[in-house]
């Protein structure tokens, strides 16, 4: 049974330049206890997508449409004040991009990860902070953490209690937003280890968004590649690090150092399109070693290749089935 | 070109109000580069590293030690002397995002060191701009030259970085890559254009990083750093493939590589948080953390870097036995 469905999200951003097409008709789905990766690089829309999926959105919003399927009902139909009572932190949380950067100086962590416990007013305080206590443990650090204050915390720590406080109200769904990537290699194995262990003992579904590929590896049992706004290829973590067929997805693998082999790792020429006048046809014509005759006219549909892969490349046009 | 002996920097850092404590960031490290060569220095985050670049760009002063650029000990050199090695040796900051100033294009960029150091007449200078940025590839020149740091992409912002440290034609360039937010193509695509830029003008290059997987490709040596020390240095096939420092192995095993298997075990990590630099004991720094069977020595002494094979040098008594 399906946890999340989305279809066809849209969100535009306006701006000076004209309408930032972030998120431009995204389609994804998720299982229950399923870890879905969006990789994409810098502004392909990571963030903005699961700005959308939070309803945490700026002012300056252009276009916000599509559905958002939660356990059969669709949560884009919900008022802002049903939204937050039913969804937000309780059933969908999120650890935001930066956010450990963004711990309140003067509070004490164990508070801050009852906050939203206690904002709920269904439980007293000694109960939340037993909770926070908890939860502390779970994420494997010491209970006097408690009583500690951001700035007496390292960054691994600090990421620690984020993923603590998203964590506070049991929710079905988790967002990460690049919960990494300000950490060094070895602290973030001890992360990706943590979160391995959650999704395995507590049952959650997660979607983990990153900009780096190998690391997707790490966690994802689905993978979706972001491109401009789009959704260029997905399908099983096998499929996709298997037999990638989109080529965007092929040279980002094959940007990828490797430790055992000797080839140095390839780049992908040129810079991502600009979001207010996304290039016609497929976004990542010109860029693309393999284009051909209809890559700059026509935009590729997803074409299927089998069960759960999908890629939006021409190129892929005579493996639909 | 660059050669440390022995050098320590201590930061005195308070703590309250009375007490002050001694962090010891770096704590006697011996490290030389040759001409045209790249040294990678990789390790966790807080070892050191930035430390000991700005060391041998003498940003810092040492507490102890000493630091020489070719035969010149620029170690206590007061700045009035200092200037014409700052031209010749240069840092790239490589943090896209802070170190370019937002109001200035990108050819006032580029352009400023020059008018710093008073070089070039305007028409010069514009000339000199010029080929940075071909160097860089940011081309068309002049359609680069008039854009504002937020209208580039990451990657150009970081190649418009090197284009400004380039023009002073250096001898000499640390570059400083934070933990990062680039994706592994716009990294790779950086270090081709560094390595090409580096054969071509034989710079010598420290490179400092926390990815032993990129700094396997791009360098001639791998030091590998742990709580303000060397631990292992040599060439890059030796140290990433035949790693002898049990933290080299554990840091290696935390490196990420695609594989869908993955998902199903856990990654290998080293257990526990580094020693705190103002806390130090006085045993091998990796003594808490390291798994293997110790001995007495690694409570009670240092470790120094020992030769176990041609040019692969190791700081553990654990490993001296290994010798070949
Ligand atoms: N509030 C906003 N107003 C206008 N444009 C925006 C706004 N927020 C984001 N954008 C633009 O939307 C695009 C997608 O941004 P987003 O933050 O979703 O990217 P991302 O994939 O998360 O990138 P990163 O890896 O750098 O975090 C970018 O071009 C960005 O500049
Ligand atoms: N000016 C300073 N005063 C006091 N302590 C300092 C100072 N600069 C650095 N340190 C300390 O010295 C140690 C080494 O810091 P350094 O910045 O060199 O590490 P690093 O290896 O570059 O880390 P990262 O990978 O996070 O950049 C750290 O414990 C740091 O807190
Ligand atoms: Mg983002
Ligand atoms: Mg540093």
């Amino acid at each position: 049974m399906k946890l999340l469905e989305v279809k066809n999200l849209k969100l535009y951003y306006q701006s000076t330049r004209g309408t930032v097409k972030a998120v431009d008709g995204i389609s994804l789905d998720l299982a229950k206890s399923e870890a879905l990766g969006i990789v994409g690089e810098s502004g392909s829309g990571k963030t903005s997508l699961s700005l959308a999926l939070m309803r945490v959105l700026p002012s300056n919003i252009d276009t916000n449409e599509g559905k958002v399927i939660l356990d059969g009902k669709d949560i884009t139909q919900l008022s802002e004040e049903e939204f937050r009572k039913e969804i937000r932190w309780n059933t969908i949380s999120m650890v935001f991009q930066g956010a450990m950067n963004s711990l309140n100086p003067v509070l004490k962590v164990g508070h801050q990860i009852a906050e939203p416990m206690l904002l709920e007013k269904t439980v007293n305080k000694k109960e939340a902070y037993k909770k926070s206590e908890d939860l502390l443990e779970m994420v494997g650090l010491p209970k006097e953490i408690f009583n500690r204050y951001a700035h007496e915390l390292s960054g691994g720590m600090k990421q620690r209690v984020m993923i603590a406080s998203a964590l506070i109200l049991n929710p079905k769904l988790v967002i990460l937003d690049e919960p990494t990537s300000a950490l060094d290699v070895s602290i973030q194995a001890q992360i990706m280890n943590l979160l391995k262990r959650f999704k395995k003992e507590l049952d959650i579904s997660m979607i983990f968004i990153t900009h780096d590929i190998a690391l997707s590896s790490d966690l994802c049992d689905k993978l979706a590649v972001l491109y401009a706004g789009e959704i260029i290829e997905k399908g099983t973590a096998e499929q996709m690090f298997g037999k990638p067929k989109h080529p965007y997805t092929q040279l980002l693998l094959a940007s990828i150092p490797g430790l055992k082999q000797d080839a140095s790792p390839k780049f992908i020429p040129g810079a991502p399109p600009d979001l207010t006048s996304p290039p016609t046809g497929c976004r990542f014509h010109a860029r693309c070693p393999y284009r051909f005759d209809p890559c700059d006219k026509k935009p590729p549909p997803a074409f299927k290749i089998e069960k759960d892969h999908l890629s939006r490349c021409w190129l892929n046009e005579g493996d639909k089935k | 070109m660059i050669r440390l002996e022995d050098v320590k920097m201590y930061f005195q850092s308070r703590k309250g109000l009375f007490k002050t404590v001694e962090i010891k960031a770096i704590d006697g490290v011996s490290v030389e580069i040759d001409k045209g060569k790249t040294l990678a220095l990789v390790g966790e985050s807080g070892s050191g590293k930035t430390t000991l670049g700005r060391l041998t760009l003498r940003l810092l002063k040492p507490t102890a030690g000493h630091v020489f650029f070719e035969d010149l000990n620029i170690t206590d050199l007061e700045e009035v002397h200092l200037k014409s090695f700052r031209r010749r040796a240069q840092a790239i900051f490589q943090d896209p995002y802070s170190s370019i100033d937002p109001f200035m294009n990108v050819h006032q960029i580029v352009e400023e060191p020059l008018i710093i150091h008073r070089i070039g007449k305007k028409k010069e200078r514009n000339e000199m701009v010029h080929k940075a940025l071909e160097d860089v590839r940011l081309t068309p020149t002049q359609e680069f030259s008039n854009k504002y740091p937020h209208m580039l992409s990451g990657g150009q912002r970081q190649r418009v970085g090197i284009a400004r440290a380039l023009i002073l034609k250096p001898e000499y360039i640390v570059t400083d890559e934070p933990v990062s937010m680039i994706d592994a193509s716009s990294r790779a695509e950086i270090l081709h254009l560094m390595k090409n830029l580096q054969d071509k003008y034989r710079i010598t290059v420290l490179y400092i990083t926390h990815d032993i997987a990129t700094a396997k490709y791009f360098a001639d040596r791998i030091a590998v750093m742990y709580n303000g020390r060397i631990v292992e240095i040599g060439p890059p096939e030796k140290v990433v493939k035949e790693p002898i420092h049990p933290y080299t192995i554990k840091l290696l095993a935390a490196v990420p590589e695609p594989d869908p298997s993955n998902r199903f075990k856990e990654r290998g990590v080293v257990e526990g948080e580094p020693p705190n630099p103002a806390d130090i004991q006085w045993g091998c720094r990796f003594e808490s953390r390291c798994q293997l069977q110790k001995e007495d020595n690694c409570k009670s002494k240092q470790p120094t870097l020992v030769q176990i094979k041609p040019e692969h040098y190791v700081a553990c008594f654990l490993k001296d036995k290994d010798k070949s």
